[in-house]
This record gives C-alpha cells, sequence and structure tokens, in this order.
C-alpha cells in the first residue's frame, strides 16, 4: 500500500509568523510557499534499526552516578498516523530543563542549579506497537526574554520520526492544569484550540507506579496515511 | 497489522525546537553523555559516489546569521536511490543512510560530509535532478521549513520538474555553487533573495 501525506493535515501547525512569539517576526518567510507534488524523495526518509538506541537511552534517571532530584515520572504513548496505525521502529528523542527549569546547555543563563546527576535527554525506538516509553523527572517552568515576566510552562521537547521525511514532527508536551498555558505565545501559536490539547499529556493512573512514580499518556499523531485501493499516490 | 477503530482527530501540531535543543538533537562531542542519532558525516568512508561537502550559512530577515537554526538533509545515494522500503529499487551500497543534521555555528554556518546524490524518479515518470531536501529547524521557528538543493553543474537542472515550479527568478536560491568538492548554498529566512521554502 501506497503512503499518502494530505497536505490539509498541516493546517494542525501554527504559522511561520506569530508576532506575539517575537523571535518568529525575523525567521518567517514572506514569500508564498511553493507547492509542489510530493516525489519520491518526500515520501522516503530515514530508517533506524534497533541496534542505534540503548536501553539506558529511555531512563533519563539512571545516566549519572546518581538519580537527579525532582518529582520522578513515566511518559508513555503511542506515535500513529493519521489513521490511527501503529507507527513501530520510529526513532522518540526528547530533551528537557531539570527539575528546577534549568537546561544542561551551555547557553542557558537562568540562575536556577544545575543537576549534576541530570542531563535531560533521552531516546526511544517505538516498537510494532508504536509504543514509547520513557522514565525521567518533571522539568521546571523557566523564564525567557519574549516578553515582560515570561515564563514558559513546563514543557518536554520531542523530535519524531515517521514514515518519510515529511512526517518528521519537533514539538513540545505540555503538562495538565498548567496555570501559564493563557500566557505563553508558543503554545498559543497554535490557532486551533483542540489541537493545542493534543500537546497537554494525560495524567493517568494505570502508568503511574505505586510508591515510585506518577506516570503520563502522550499519543503523537504523524503526517502519513496508507492510500485505499481507489487512491493514487500524492501528486496535486 | 492491528489497527485501532479510532481515527486520531488530527495530527500532532509542530512547536519550535527552542535554543536549547544542541544536546538532546546535535551534542556532538559537547555532551558525551548524549547518543548522537545523526550528525553532519552523512557518508562513512567507502561510500560509493563524488564525495562532496554542502555547507553554507543561515540568514535571518535582518541579513544577521543564525547561530541556533538545525538542518535536517535527506538524499539519495549515487546512483539514485533511496534507503527506504518505499524505494523499491535494488542497492549497490546498503551503508548509506541517506540523512543527516547540523546546527548552525555563531556565524550561522551549517555543514554535511556527503556523497552526491544520482538523478531520482519524478512525477509523471520525469526525471528529477540530483537534489537534497532540506528541512529547516530553529528558535523562533514555530514549525521547520522545508526547500532543497541543486547542484549548479548539472544539466539535468534545465528539465527538473519541481525546479520549473519555482519562477525563474527565486530558482537560484535553490541551486548551491561548486568550488573545488564544496558546494555552497545560504539559507534565507526572509527578505532580500528569499529562499525558496515548499508547501509540502
Amino acid at each position: 500500500m501506497a503512503l499518502i501525506l494530505p497536505t490539509d493535515s498541516t493546517a494542525a501547525h501554527p504559522p511561520s509568523l506569530h508576532p506575539a512569539y517575537t523571535s518568529t517576526v525575523l525567521r518567517a518567510p514572506q514569500q508564498p510557499l511553493i507547492l509542489v507534488p510530493h516525489t519520491l524523495t518526500e515520501l522516503t526518509g530515514p530508517v533506524y534499526g534497533h541496534g542505534k538506541v540503548r536501553d539506558t537511552d529511555a531512563d533519563l534517571t539512571v545516566q549519572h552516578a546518581g538519580e537527579p532530584l525532582g518529582e520522578r515520572i513515566i511518559i508513555t504513548g503511542r506515535v500513529l498516523d493519521e489513521d490511527g496505525r501503529p507507527v513501530p521502529h520510529a526513532l522518540v528523542e526528547l530533551w528537557q530543563a531539570n527539575a528546577a527549569g534549568r537546561y544542561v546547555h551551555v547557553r542557558d543563563q537562568h540562575p536556577a542549579p544545575l543537576d549534576p546527576n541530570f542531563t535531560g535527554a533521552g531516546r526511544y525506538l517505538t516498537g510494532e506497537d508504536g509504543r514509547y516509553r520513557f522514565t525521567t523527572i518533571r522539568p521546571g517552568a523557566y523564564p525567557w526574554r519574549n516578553h515582560h515576566n515570561a515564563w514558559r510552562p513546563a514543557h518536554i521537547h520531542f523530535s519524531v520520526f515517521g514514515p518519510s521525511f515529511l512526517s518528521r514532527l519537533v514539538t513540545q508536551m505540555y503538562f495538565p492544569g498548567d496555570p501559564l498555558f493563557p500566557f505563553d505565545p508558543i503554545f498559543n501559536g497554535i490557532p486551533d484550540e483542540r489541537a493545542r490539547e493534543r500537546l497537554i499529556a494525560r495524567f493517568d493512573l494505570e502508568t503511574t507506579q505505586p510508591e515510585w512514580a506518577l506516570g503520563y499518556q502522550f499519543d503523537i499523531v504523524l503526517r502519513g496515511r496508507e492510500a485505499t485501493p481507489m487512491e493514487e499516490p500524492h501528486e496535486h | 497489522m492491528s489497527t485501532d477503530s479510532t481515527r486520531p482527530e488530527g495530527i500532532t501540531p509542530s512547536q519550535t525546537v527552542g535554543p536549547f535543543f544542541h544536546y538532546g538533537l546535535t551534542p556532538g562531542t559537547a555532551y558525551p553523555h548524549v547518543p548522537v542519532s545523526a550528525d553532519g558525516h552523512v557518508a562513512a568512508a567507502g561510500t560509493p559516489g563524488e564525495r562532496i561537502v554542502l555547507t553554507g550559512r543561515v540568514f535571518d530577515g535582518a541579513g544577521e546569521p543564525v547561530p541556533d537554526a538545525m538542518l535536517e538533509i535527506w538524499q539519495a545515494d549515487s546512483d539514485g536511490r533511496y534507503a527506504h522500503p518505499g524505494d523499491g529499487r535494488a542497492r549497490q551500497s546498503n551503508s548509506f543512510m541517506g540523512f543527516g543534521r547540523s546546527d548552525t555555528r555563531a556565524d550561522g554556518t551549517y555543514r554535511f560530509e556527503t556523497v552526491k546524490p544520482g538523478k531520482v524518479p519524478g512525477p509523471g515518470g520525469r526525471e528529477q535532478a540530483p537534489h537534497i531536501l532540506v528541512a529547516v529547524f530553529g528558535r523562533g521557528m514555530l514549525k521547520q521549513l522545508f526547500t532543497r538543493a541543486y547542484f549548479e553543474d548539472e544539466a539535468a537542472n534545465a528539465s527538473d520538474p519541481i525546479l520549473a515550479l519555482v519562477p525563474e527568478a527565486r530558482r537560484g536560491t535553490l541551486i548551491a555553487k561548486r568550488h573545488g568538492d564544496t558546494y555552497t548554498l545560504d539559507i534565507r529566512l526572509q527578505g532580500e533573495g528569499e529562499t525558496v521554502f515548499f508547501a509540502v
């Protein structure tokens, strides 16, 4: 069966220009994007193998000599296509701030403590059921200079590979009930409220492990579905 | 394959890669605890084909270099074949993945060491000139932008079906200039000489 990538689906994404997020103002194209057909180039993409990912890549609490400080959490979910089919062998990468809201990144100047036991980067290759699972700590909110008293809601950055290069997604996962949502221009850059809500993980008591860690479910839906026999591969 | 009967209401929307992606996505040697999923070394030694460097700088609408962008590339091998089950043709080399990732330096420079791709099939049975698909991510970019890198010394550019859809005056923004084994293509996100980006 052939892969198709409906262009309409991309309406869920934020526009490139969202002036409330001031850094978009000089980085968004002004010329219209040029519509081109999907060729073999667009309909293929990198394929990762199991040898590429180690077990410890998925547990951000065991990557150093000691345990990181913070609230231990489990994040799991499925990588799906637009039809709800699992995407197997999808590489999921994540990175995040520590519990104090500080990134290990050399350019992060926020005066909150670094945690010698936390880097904050992980990877997972989904199984046949499209599922991934990470153990980490809940990141803190942190300030940025987009506007006066600007704070990012707590979030975890996700990078996901799907069946084609056009399925590629970089996004951020948020936590339910964050009081900073109304003030965050990055979250609110997504025009559709229901699309925004898809970035909020769901607390899940089933995933929560007694005496150990809170659990969250976060499904990721990538571009792409299989053509029905009546449909030709996408050429528009 | 088992299918979930509930069709998702839509795709997961994009968010910016932010300013601090390096230790997660392009750790290099700066963050030794982080494994490298991909970097600018796209073709291992011994990969068949002509070895080239694809490099350039990324600029914003004020003409300033963008020091916190990330580029990802996807390309065919030197025979024009993709390392993906969607390309059913037999491949000579199976070690070449065709995927690379580069952050930009303080002066906006990205860099890939790879092999020059061959021609690949295009729409309606027409051949596409050798090209590399490029995705641009960055702080201040709420979603990735897609563009292509073509090569100035390829006669096939004149009949490429995708280039033909680009207004002639802007085609040059997609064509890398050659000096020795290095092809240079700057990416201008906005303004004069703005790079052609595709709706795909």
